[in-house]
């Protein structure tokens, strides 16, 4: 007769604060030694998490270089004659919202062939004048990162307009440090030769999975970056970079 | 088997009529009575529950015995039951709600999505080949790939953007008919991949599907592309809506019609929130923006204020697509959905309208203008795509709007150049009476237009639309009038001379060149609205210029059509008969053109219709007292409509009609004159009849005159006819079309044969001829008709004759004909005649039996049985049993019915019954003795 074992996690419906410990590893005795019913027997299990020393307890983040993973595995221990039987599955942890009240800090930009830089050739682009600002660049992860482009004046038709999400993780190592940008998201929010000096709303709303508040440890970082992308007949590329700060509230 | 002899039962008809008669029986007010009208006297009904629990109790029955009808409704019927909810505190609160709902629900006099839909389809076609492009997944070859999106999301956004995978579908040169199928397809296979639970494909589908909608190429067709389109988006919205309110309900609970956040539940909530984070990840805007919007209503799920906020940003965005023709169109189903999910939010209508005003210079500009010139499409073609789309935003905002938004409405317009376009729309699109009272500013700024953008007819009829609906000022029209005239001619008012003079006009500028053939349509609906207005035809047909303009419609299909037209209007308004010689012979014009269409290859529902139209027309049509004025009007309308079968059965009955009609004012005694009249009534029949296809029509339609024509004391005219039908029956195919149907025809003889015996009861014999010839005659052609084998028809036609021969044999018949004598008159009970009678029996008889002996086979048997006991029972009601053979015969026939056990013993039983009952009457006590002699045979 086989036994299996399994775990199943409900939603969370506490928070859990967590004090400065680098890891977790917290085990709680679930059953005194002694003898199931056959059938299934069902156990239900609670425990805080408390973390050790003085680190922070981060979010679930899955990147590229950087994994935030905690999981929860649950052995049990048999007689001599059956093998142990272990099961792990993994657990999403949101952190609890930064106190304090967010401070907007709001961005204008103006973008024209003169403000470019890595340009080849200046002359061959076709003059423009794109103005616009971003609400702010500090951002609330469960809210859209808003703003407004307004297109003055443009000689060559346009073709798009794009807001692209960049994720940059940086790792420290012995050599240094690496970084990688990864694109989460691509957003069009201008199709074809838009109005010109008619404001254009920016609206993004943070993917779910792909982002995670800004994280700055000694060992590594988590940033989001937010690009302006527009494209122009018949084949220019313009982007204006803007780094973010998102966090949890 | 020996020959039996007949030997009739005699009748008294007159008592026999009086003992099987009810009593009469006066009612007293109070009694019930199953015909009497149920009164409502009381009706107390506290309240309606829900599921079927009858708390309620009412009385509404006069009667003391429960009615059956109202007694099946749970003792309430409807209409106290609709009482019982207008009592007043029902309707204060069903009031209160309505007043709620009134923000919410938008009332009856908005004109729904779905009636534009029809005409924009029909209105914006092309015959250009379309494409239509489903993949978008490797971009490789597209320049319209962004080259800001890093491979690996670019793989990740194709796994989303490719609906099956691996699937890149690009369908080229379509015809608008493979579009449309194909998109019906596409709708199909969203409801599939719903169906089985693919939600992510059925995304896919609705974004592929939005994305269809940037593309501008085949731009004419651009209107009808968003009404398919958009219909996938609402089968979407529809389903997404559906299963998160499905998740909403606990086993138990049910979602009240109007629940608020707080009652759905964190799952359904969370499946909520997952579509819009999906759908917020669409990279490409157009898509993006439909597919929101498609499921704008699910925000109810999330927050009350949800659409509130969701529809501004949504008005906001749409900004972002260049396109101005794309924009518009997003615009009209943002308002469309807003309309349906949040009717009370009008700014985000009232945005969506000045944000398309500050865009409405593009479409002067270089972007579009290339377009065109690469697609080949002229301004004037170009700028009434917008219409759809603008109309339906301005119905939107004007919707119960108040007077001054839309005088501002106005007013912005104005400002703006090249305005035809907007003021076309805003005259589609606002009240009638707003237009009407303003007509004259509306004509000043129509006159200001630039000729080359938007069409200026189009202003001047979508302006006449408004004024055929809502009346201008009094003393402004003449103005109207002939302003509009300077211009073109599309204005109506319906008065005569206006008419007239508009009608002229058309004719004048349409003649020239043969115009016309280019605008039937709208020459349609001139006639249409003409019509409409004019429900007094001699009025309508004095109007000088109608008639020429009638003339214009050369083609002879759309000849047709405005001819169904008129008839349809006449049939419907036309209430008293007519003789105007005005109306006559423009509708006989109109008939004949009608009429003269029809050709080998005209559908039968077609010829229905025309006959249908023209039988209409016939109907209508009297002279009064003047038969012969009426006669020769049939005369002219048989040699007009001689193609149309139902039109000459139509007349055939209406000079049938007109005979017994004489025969009435005459009070039976026709004078010299009359006499003749009818005489050529008849004729009119007998010559018009064989020209018909339908044989059972011509057998009818014989036998039918030819009682018109006895009653009409045109004896010998009437003998012509039976005779016609009687040398018709062998003509009789075995199968007739019925309905595109092909069916035995036996049923039907039989059925006309026992009708036309009824009829010979009463023709008195002729002189010349022998007795009975006309019978003989008829029994001669049943007897050589090939019947059907294994059919028993000709038996039972058999059995009918003797009954008809033993009605001839009573002395006095059961009913005459006023003023013809009839064979019991004329010959009295000769017994010569009675002899010739009893012959025929005999010989029928025999035949009769001949067959049941044929009948002796195994297969047979059940046959032979219950024809066996027919007969029995007519000898029976027929029959004198005191005499001793057909007594016997009687007695053999009963064994022969039981002999092989196929008889049905209830049958038999209630035979006897009545046999026996029968015996209790006087003259009948023979009956007891032969009862005594039928055995009843017991199954074993």
């Amino acid at each position: 007769m086989g036994t299996s074992l399994d775990i199943k996690i409900k939603r969370a419906n506490k928070v859990y604060h967590a004090g400065p410990i680098q890891i977790i590893n917290s085990t709680i005795e679930m059953v005194k030694p002694g003898k199931f019913p056959s059938g299934k027997t069902e156990i239900p299990f609670e425990f805080p998490l408390h973390v050790k020393g003085n680190k922070v307890l981060y979010e679930t983040y899955h990147g590229v270089f950087v994994n935030i993973q905690y999981t929860l595995r649950c052995d049990m221990r048999r007689s001599l004659l059956a093998k142990d039987l272990t099961k792990t599955c993994e657990f999403i942890v949101h952190s609890a919202p930064q106190k304090g009240k967010l401070t907007p800090s709001p961005v204008d930009f103006t973008i024209t062939p003169e403000t470019l830089q890595n340009v080849r050739e200046r002359a061959l682009l076709p003059k423009f004048l794109i103005r616009g600002h971003l609400n702010s660049t500090n951002c609330v992860i469960t809210q859209p990162l808003t703003g407004e482009l307004l297109v003055e004046s443009s000689e060559a038709a346009i073709r798009s307009i794009e807001l692209q999400l960049v994720r940059v993780e940086t790792c420290g190592c012995a050599e240094g440090y690496a970084r990688d940008a990864t694109e989460i998201q691509n957003i069009q929010i201008a199709d074809g030769d838009v109005c010109r000096s008619l404001s254009v709303p920016i609206y993004m709303v943070f993917p779910r999975l792909f982002t995670c508040p800004t994280l700055e440890t000694t060992n590594f970082k988590v940033e989001f970056e937010v690009n302006v992308v527009v494209l122009l007949h018949p084949d220019h590329l313009i982007t204006e970079n803007f780094p973010l700060k998102l966090c949890r509230t | 088997m020996a020959v039996f002899p007949w030997h009739s039962r005699g009748r008294n008809y007159k008592a026999e009529f009086a003992s099987c008669r009810l009593e009469a029986v006066p009612l007293e007010f109070g009694d019930y009575h199953p015909l009497k009208p149920i009164t409502v006297t009381e009706s107390k009904t506290k309240k309606v529950s829900r599921k079927g629990s009858t708390s309620s109790t009412s009385s509404s029955s006069s009667s003391s015995v429960v009615d059956p009808l109202s007694s099946v409704l749970d003792g309430t019927d409807p209409l106290s039951m609709f009482a019982a909810t207008a009592d007043p505190a029902a309707t204060d609160s069903s009031r209160k709600r309505r007043d709620r709902d009134e923000n919410s629900v938008v009332g009856s006099d908005f004109e729904p999505w779905a009636s534009k839909r029809g005409e924009i389809l029909t209105r914006y076609t092309t015959t250009e080949k379309l494409s239509i492009n489903l993949f978008m997944g490797s971009e490789k070859g597209k320049g319209t790939a962004t080259s800001a999106m890093s491979e690996k999301v670019r793989t990740r956004l194709e796994e989303l953007d490719d609906f099956e995978e691996g699937s890149q579908k690009e369908l080229l040169n379509l015809t608008q008919q493979d579009y449309v199928n194909r998109i019906e397809e596409l709708n199909q296979s969203l409801k599939d991949a719903w169906a089985s639970d693919q939600k992510v494909k059925a995304l896919k589908i609705v974004i592929q599907c939005s994305k269809l909608l940037s593309d501008t190429s085949v731009i004419q067709f651009y209107p009808s592309k968003f009404v398919l389109i958009t219909d996938i988006l609402d089968t979407f919205g529809k389903l997404v809506h559906e299963r998160i309110s499905s998740l909403c309900v606990d086993h138990r609970s049910v979602l009240p019609d109007h629940f608020s956040p707080e009652n759905v539940n964190d799952t359904a909530k969370e499946t909520c929130l997952n579509w819009f984070f999906k759908i917020a990840s669409i990279r490409e805007l157009i898509p993006r923006f439909y597919v929101e919007a498609s499921i704008l209503k699910c925000n109810k799920f999330l927050s009350k204020t949800g659409i509130s906020e969701c529809l501004p940003r949504l008005t906001c965005m749409i900004r972002g697509i260049g396109d101005p023709l794309v924009s518009v169109y997003a615009r009209a189903y943002l308002c469309r959905v807003g309309m349906e999910v949040a009717p009370h939010l009008k700014e985000s209508l009232n945005k969506n309208f000045f944000d398309f005003l500050l865009t409405f210079k593009q479409i002067h500009g270089d972007t579009v203008q290339n377009q065109l010139v690469v697609q080949g499409v002229e301004l004037p073609s170009y700028l009434p795509l917008y219409s759809p789309a603008m109309d339906w935003i301005f119905q939107c905002i004007s919707y119960h709007a108040p007077e001054a938004l839309l005088t501002e409405m106005m007013e912005r317009c104005k400002k703006l150049g090249n305005n035809a376009l907007l003021l076309n729309s805003v005259m589609s699109a606002f009240r009638a009476e707003f237009i009407a009272t303003r007509s004259m500013d509306f004509i000043g700024m129509i006159k200001e237009c630039d000729e080359s953008g938007f069409p200026k007819h189009l202003l001047f009829r979508s302006l006449g639309l408004n004024l055929a609906l809502a009346d201008p000022p009094e003393g402004d029209r003449l103005q109207i009038l002939n302003e509009a005239w300077k211009v073109i001619t599309k204005l109506k008012n319906p008065q005569k001379r206006e008419v007239n003079t508009v009608l002229a006009d058309v004719i004048k500028h349409m003649t020239p060149d043969r115009a016309f053939e280019d605008s039937y349509p709208q020459l349609q609906s001139i006639i249409k609205k003409v019509i409409a207005h004019f429900h007094d035809f001699s009025v309508l047909f004095s109007v000088e210029k109608f008639l020429p303009f009638l003339d214009m419609f050369q083609k002879e299909s759309v000849r047709v059509e405005v001819c169904k037209c008129i008839m349809e209007v006449f049939i419907k308004h036309q209430q008293e008969p007519t003789k105007d010689p005005v109306i006559l012979n423009a509708l006989l014009h109109v008939c004949k053109t009608m009429h003269d269409s029809v050709n080998a290859l005209t559908l039968e529902d077609e010829k229905r219709m025309l006959a249908y139209l023209i039988n209409g027309f016939i109907k209508m049509v009297s002279f009064g007292r003047d038969f012969e004025q009426q006669l020769s009007f049939y005369v002219e309308a048989r040699s007009m409509f001689c193609n149309l079968e139902p039109v000459l059965v139509q007349l055939i009955h209406s000079v049938n009609r007109l005979a017994m009609e004489t025969r009435k004012v005459m009070k039976g005694n026709h004078s010299r004159k009359t006499a003749a009249f009818v005489r050529a009534c008849v004729a009119y029949c007998f010559i018009t009849i064989p020209s018909l296809v339908g044989i059972f029509t011509r057998l009818n339609l014989y036998l039918h005159s030819g009682q018109v024509a006895l009653a009409n004391q045109c004896l010998s005219q009437a003998d012509a006819f039976f005779k016609a039908a009687i040398s018709l029956i062998p003509e009789v195919p075995k199968m007739i079309n019925i309905d595109g149907k092909m069916r035995p025809s036996e049923s039907f003889l039989l059925e006309f044969l026992c009708n036309f015996f009824s009829t010979l009861l009463i023709v008195p014999d002729h002189p010349e001829h022998g007795v009975l010839f006309l019978v003989r005659e008829l029994l001669n052609v049943i007897q050589d008709y090939t019947w059907e084998d294994n059919s028993d028809d000709k038996i039972r036609i058999y059995t009918c004759v003797l009954h008809l021969l033993s009605a001839m044999s009573q002395e006095t018949y059961l009913y005459h004909i006023d003023k013809v004598d009839s064979n019991d008159s004329l010959y009295g009970g000769d017994t010569k005649f009675l002899a010739e009678n009893n012959k025929l029996c005999e010989t029928v008889m025999a035949q009769i039996l001949e067959h049941l002996k044929t009948l002796a086979k195994d297969e047979a048997l059940k046959r032979q049985s219950s024809l066996g006991l027919s007969f029995f029972n007519s000898i029976l009601a027929h029959g004198d049993l005191r005499n001793n053979r057909l007594n016997q015969l009687s007695v053999n026939l009963w064994h022969l019915a039981q002999r092989h056990g196929c008889a049905d013993t209830r049958t038999m039983v209630k035979t006897l019954e009545y046999i026996k009952k029968r015996s209790k009457h006087p003259d009948m006590g023979h009956l007891t003795e032969l009862a005594l002699r039928l055995p009843l045979q017991t199954r074993t």
